[in-house]
């Protein structure tokens, strides 16, 4: 990269199970009103303020075609460039950063909002799936991630027990995030005596239902610099796809996360990503996730996720600490979650961690979309 | 703070496509699971499509499996979904079938519990009034010894 970009101010809703007192547009700008106070930019057409927005939102969640419309307002999409994104929050961070790096803008405000409070999560997943194979088998990405954690657990011994460890670790690094909605200070044997949903997933192993926005604005060097004196630099991006049909994967492994994260690593420089990044903010939806996406990261080998955890090294206190916001099990809506793990990686960056707050120079952030991580992002952040 | 209902609904006339159809249409008429397979690598594909994602042809030599295949993972669901009239639980399984390179997402019944298993092997059973959809197979059961 000829020219760094930088992350100059990141904002965040308090996750909530429920949000009837705003609209989505209301819900949008909390965030976007937060990072216009925190830096000062106003929207502009001359080059002094945001030059663009991208926006990742989902017409079915949002229950209106082009879900982005009803934000325009907000996001400065007035007589202005506005571009959505349907995957997940961390691609419109990922699209800004090119539109950056293509030279077009300076200056671009990426922002991700769901209310999964308002309508039917497995509705939404199984339109999601091949209408004349799949849709008619009922299938939601709550079924589809039993059927990965089994096959995680068949092929590498992986434990439930050790699957639940990340439950307690993620709920217990929530108590000290303000954000987070559902903190707790849980016993494996609280997870694991939770009801089943789908063998051998538990209500305490899936990601709880969340209404919630987050918003980053991005920055050409010479403007991030100016903007923060705290600029978070993005380093290195990588992202990768995996077959439509669900059968044809082998679910055991995530070869698409271990290709994006080569990816992003080698863009980043990194060869070694225990010892070069100090902190890794993930999409785990389920429990298995982190452990299987610890080890897609490169973190330990294939089958050692579980390990990995007993291990403590993924502790807030341990030496690679993995989701010390409390991660998406603590509550975090669908297409925010890639999003706000960018964010969280920024405020560990800024050291505006608060008590959550860990020792760390680089930081790793990863998004995901679709059923058991069909798509992945993998982003690398430097100070 | 007042909630404004909405729904969206839609009809759909999704095409099975030549592919597609072909396969859904033996299904219906005579119970025989077709697959697909590249010229180029040899790989079977079930459910079929016309594209191999691998080589980038489009192929067309159709194989006919046997139907019994071993059971490559699972989950029991233990909530109610909207999108079938059926009662919980429902046990899922994605199947690899004999002569074939890809795993099918189907039911498993007829099997207990604690036979469940990755490993199993399993054979179809066919609905005796067949719609031309991927329901046409009611579900997969263990094989029946002998």
């Amino acid at each position: 990269m000829s020219e760094r970009i930088g992350i100059v101010a990141v904002a965040q809703t308090k996750y909530q199970k429920s949000r009837p007192d705003v609209r989505e547009s209301e819900l949008v700008y909390e965030v976007v009103e937060k990072l216009l106070t925190e830096t000062g930019l106003r929207f502009t057409d001359d080059g002094t303020g945001i030059d663009a927005a991208v926006t990742c939102s989902h017409d079915h969640w949002d229950g209106v075609t082009i879900s982005s419309w009803p934000i325009a307002d907000v996001t400065g999409g007035h007589l202005r460039p506005e571009e959505k994104v349907a995957e997940d929050g961390i691609f419109a961070a990922y699209y800004a950063f090119i539109q950056i790096l293509s030279g077009h803008y300076d200056v671009v405000l990426v922002t991700a909002h769901t209310k999964e409070s308002q309508t039917s999560k497995n509705l939404i997943e199984n339109s999601s799936f091949d209408p004349v194979y799949h849709q008619m088998l009922g299938l939601d990405y709550t079924m589809c991630a039993a059927l990965q954690a089994k096959r995680y657990m068949y092929k590498y011994g992986i434990t439930e027990e050790q699957c639940a460890r990340v439950v307690v670790k993620n709920k217990k690094n929530a108590c000290k995030n303000p954000n987070a909605q559902e903190p707790a200070e849980l016993e494996i044997g609280d997870v694991l005596s939770s009801r089943p949903l789908a063998y051998p997933i538990r209500y305490l192993d899936k990601k709880p239902t969340s209404d919630g926005a987050c918003a980053m604005i991005l920055a050409r060097e010479e403007k991030a610099k100016k903007l923060t004196d705290r600029p978070v630099w993005i380093e290195g991006v990588g992202s990768c796809y995996e077959g439509y049909y669900i059968g044809d994967r082998e679910l055991g492994d995530c070869e698409n996360l271990i290709k994006a994260a080569k990816s992003a690593y080698r863009m980043a420089g990194i060869s070694d990503p225990k010892k070069e990044i100090g902190v890794f903010e993930i999409s785990e939806e389920y429990s298995y996730q982190e452990l299987l996406w610890t080890e897609g990261l490169g973190l330990c080998d294939k089958g050692r996720g579980g390990t990995l955890i007993e291990s403590g090294a993924t502790a807030l206190d341990g030496e690679i600490p993995v989701n010390p916001s409390g991660g998406l099990l603590s509550g975090v809506p669908t297409n925010v979650a890639g999003l706000s793990r960018v964010a969280e990686a920024v405020i560990q960056l800024q050291g505006k961690g608060g008590d959550r707050q860990v020792s760390a120079r680089k930081a790793l952030a990863q998004g995901m979309c679709g059923p058991c991580g069909q798509l992945q992002c993998v982003m690398v952040l430097g100070i | 703070m007042l909630l404004f209902p909405g729904k969206i609904i839609m009809d759909y006339s999704h095409a099975a496509g030549r592919v597609g159809s072909r396969f859904l249409a033996e299904l219906k008429k005579s119970k025989r699971l077709l697959a697909i397979r590249c010229r180029t690598c040899n790989r079977v594909y079930i459910p079929p499509r016309l594209t191999c994602k691998t080589c980038f042809h489009n192929m067309e030599d159709w194989i006919e499996l046997d139907g019994r295949g071993t059971l490559l993972t699972y989950t029991t669901v233990y909530y109610g979904e909207p999108v079938l009239d059926r009662e919980a639980p429902t046990t899922y399984g994605i199947i690899r079938l004999d002569g074939a390179d890809t795993g099918l997402v189907h039911f498993l019944n007829e099997v207990k519990q604690q036979d469940l298993r990755v490993g199993l092997r399993l054979e179809p059973v066919f609905k005796n009034e067949r719609n031309g959809n991927i329901l046409d197979i009611k579900y997969f059961r263990p094989i029946k010894s002998g």
